[in-house]
């Protein structure tokens, strides 16, 4: 990567870039270990990981609400370490909605215009166009707690469409909705996101949430980037165990199994895998994984579970099971008539096979 | 109860200076006090105090709390140091204010002489009414302090980070998101401060100026002791003292009724 790279958006499509960036607290706890992304114009990337991964801290770090201990971020081809959160030129959405309790919701959405010196009629303007854009043109005069959970989410949106900024961040916004809102809202943010296209960074810790959202999405663990990719890369080839685990529900199947010295069967339990390609890793010892959706029923099947419990969802059943000491998880279409205690015989997808090293937890 | 009820009842009664007779006068102790403009004009000298007291030590407190609200480092100590004040009595803390202002040997008055102003709270009424203004307002800043903080450090701390992206300036924070937020505690310590300023500040005055210069300094309690237990008018302090029993109940009900506003967050 070339210096000149770093100079202004135009010749560049990342829109925001991190380079390096780390965060190490007083009390020499590292949170995040050396992030290096680049986002492009327009596109909505999602940070997910687990509680305590970092991911919060980075956006945070993003919007200048936290210190950057080492290394750069670039918003729009400028350097924004030494910015305050007021120059970068972002909004940001909590998950608490942050709105002010004194304000009514017009004031809300209009506060930082007027903070920014924008006219009196431009705000008016601006804000009415946004209520009409989000359906809160009725409650323009009321306080945030006359309003429900989704519609503080949406005067929070509000709020930060309303600055026009070059990009959103969004900092878990939905987890205070119930479910069935929850899907209406990731609808309603990502339709918006498209049709303003304005570059977004999306934090949450759910994986449907960000799947079904991300244009690419950055999976996080204990600060370190695990992976960046499209949603179906992530599903499709994930680079490590934790990210094959993580993304996707039910989780996928993970069987500690050996490798034959010749690399062409994989061994676990009474279970002999005949593979496809030669396999070849610096030890034997391989973590076999595998999808849930990824088995179809098969009298000749090649792996016999022991049935635990199964549970009907009606269009699909997933069942629990048990190969040798290790736990199963199926998904198969339909409803299977199988109760605790009966063995399955099940085939594996051969094209979608995963392997780990066992230590390492890394793509083989 | 009882106390109170006596006292209610003395402000019905004359006694002779000696206290060997009585006579029951109905309300005219009352009607005397109106009509007398000393005591009119205590009256609107306790105002003024105390609303000088409640301004001055409620803005300090203020200015406090903000910064202590920002402070991130020692943290303990600051707060340790700013609530100790309270802890002093009320004649410990006239007596420390009386040493520093002394007019020919306090440190603070020494330093005032010599920057040319001249300072001497014994024989100027308006120095020395700014004198028990310092020190009553001094000893109530750490309970002011204290509510202030707790009511800032109850705001989310999200509220101000969305304002600090939506280009307000810490200034501009504090009084447009900070301040209207606790308005409520605000309110409160007005209240508090006010009948602090009336009832609490005795021992501060009477080791301070003794209601000097010239009355200068004289607050409505301050006149029901001295006029009860110097002048030995019985009855009239007595009425003095049901009058400001009517105004503590008053503004105990006044502080129920509309304390229980809360902001939700």
């Amino acid at each position: 990567m070339s210096d000149s790279s770093t100079k202004g958006s135009s010749q560049n499509p990342s829109h925001i870039r991190l380079k390096g960036v780390e965060k190490i607290y007083p009390n020499g706890y590292k949170a995040i270990h050396g992030i290096d992304m680049e986002i492009e114009e327009g596109e909505f990337v999602v940070l997910v990981g687990p509680s305590g991964c970092g991911k919060s801290t980075l956006l945070r770090m993003v919007a200048g609400l936290e210190d950057i201990t080492h290394g750069e971020v670039y918003i729009a081809g400028r350097k924004v370490n030494d910015l305050e959160p007021s120059q970068r030129d972002i909004a940001m959405v909590f998950q608490n909605y942050a709105l002010y309790p004194h304000m009514t919701v017009y004031k809300n959405m209009a506060y930082g215009l007027k903070n920014l010196g924008t006219p009196k009629d431009e705000i008016d303007k601006r804000v009415n166009e946004v209520a009409k854009l989000l359906e809160l043109e009725e409650l323009l005069n009321r306080r945030p707690k006359q309003l429900s959970g989704g519609q503080r989410q949406r005067v929070a949106m509000g709020r930060a469409i309303v600055r026009k900024p070059t990009a959103f961040l969004f900092d878990e916004p939905l987890s205070n909705l119930d479910a069935k809102l929850r899907v209406q809202m990731r609808l309603v943010i990502k339709n918006l996101q498209a049709r303003l296209g304005t570059t977004t960074l999306y934090v949450t810790h759910d994986q449907v949430e960000a799947m079904t959202m991300a244009d690419r999405l950055i999976v996080l663990k204990d600060g370190i980037a695990e992976q960046i990719g499209t949603p179906m890369e992530l599903y499709d080839r994930p680079e490590t165990q934790f990210v094959a685990g993580f993304i996707g529900s039910p989780a996928m199947n993970f069987i500690e199994a050996d490798l034959s010295d010749d690399g062409n069967t994989l061994q676990f339990g009474d279970t002999k895998l005949p593979l496809k390609e030669k396999l070849s890793n610096q030890t034997s010892k391989i973590t076999f994984g595998f999808r849930p959706e990824h088995v179809t029923l098969s009298d000749s099947g090649a792996m016999s579970l022991q049935v635990n419990l199964v549970e009907h969802l009606g269009a699909e059943s997933i069942i629990h099971a048990k190969l040798g000491d290790s736990p199963i998880t199926l998904r198969l279409n339909g409803h299977i008539d199988a109760k605790n205690g009966d063995t399955l015989k099940v085939d594996i997808d051969a094209d979608r096979y995963h392997f780990f090293d066992k230590n390492a937890g890394i793509r083989i | 109860m009882w106390p109170a009820s006596q006292a209610v009842y003395q402000s019905l009664l004359v006694e002779d200076a000696f206290g060997m007779s009585s006579q029951f006068v109905w309300l005219d102790n009352f009607i005397e006090l109106f009509e007398d403009d000393h005591y009119i004009k205590t009256f609107g000298r306790t105002l003024f105090f105390s609303a000088m007291v409640a301004m001055l030590s409620l803005s300090v407190s203020l200015v406090l709390a903000a910064m202590a609200d920002r402070v991130i480092r020692g943290t303990g100590i600051y707060r340790t140091l700013l609530i100790w004040p309270y802890a002093v009595a009320p004649v410990v803390a006239g007596a420390l204010w009386v040493f520093l202002f002394y007019p020919t040997t306090g440190i603070i008055s020494t330093f005032l002489t010599s920057m040319g102003y001249e300072w001497n709270h014994q024989l100027k009424g308006n120095q020395a009414m700014a004198l028990v203004v310092i020190a009553a307002a001094w000893k109530q800043i750490s309970y002011n302090f204290l509510f202030f903080l707790a009511g800032m450090q109850a705001i989310p701390k999200s509220l101000i980070e969305a304002a600090a992206i939506d280009a307000a300036s810490p200034a501009k924070r504090f009084w447009t998101i900070i301040f209207p937020l606790i308005t409520p505690t605000t309110f409160f310590l007005l209240v508090v401060n006010i009948v602090y300023a009336f009832f609490e500040t005795f021992g501060i005055i009477h080791v301070v100026t003794k209601g000097g210069p010239a009355n200068a300094t004289e607050i409505l309690v301050f006149k029901v002791y001295n006029d009860g237990f110097v002048g030995l008018d019985l009855g009239g302090s007595a009425a003095q003292s049901v009058i400001l029993m009517v105004l503590v109940i008053g503004m105990t009900i006044f502080q129920f009724k509309y304390i229980e506003r809360k902001v939700e967050y």
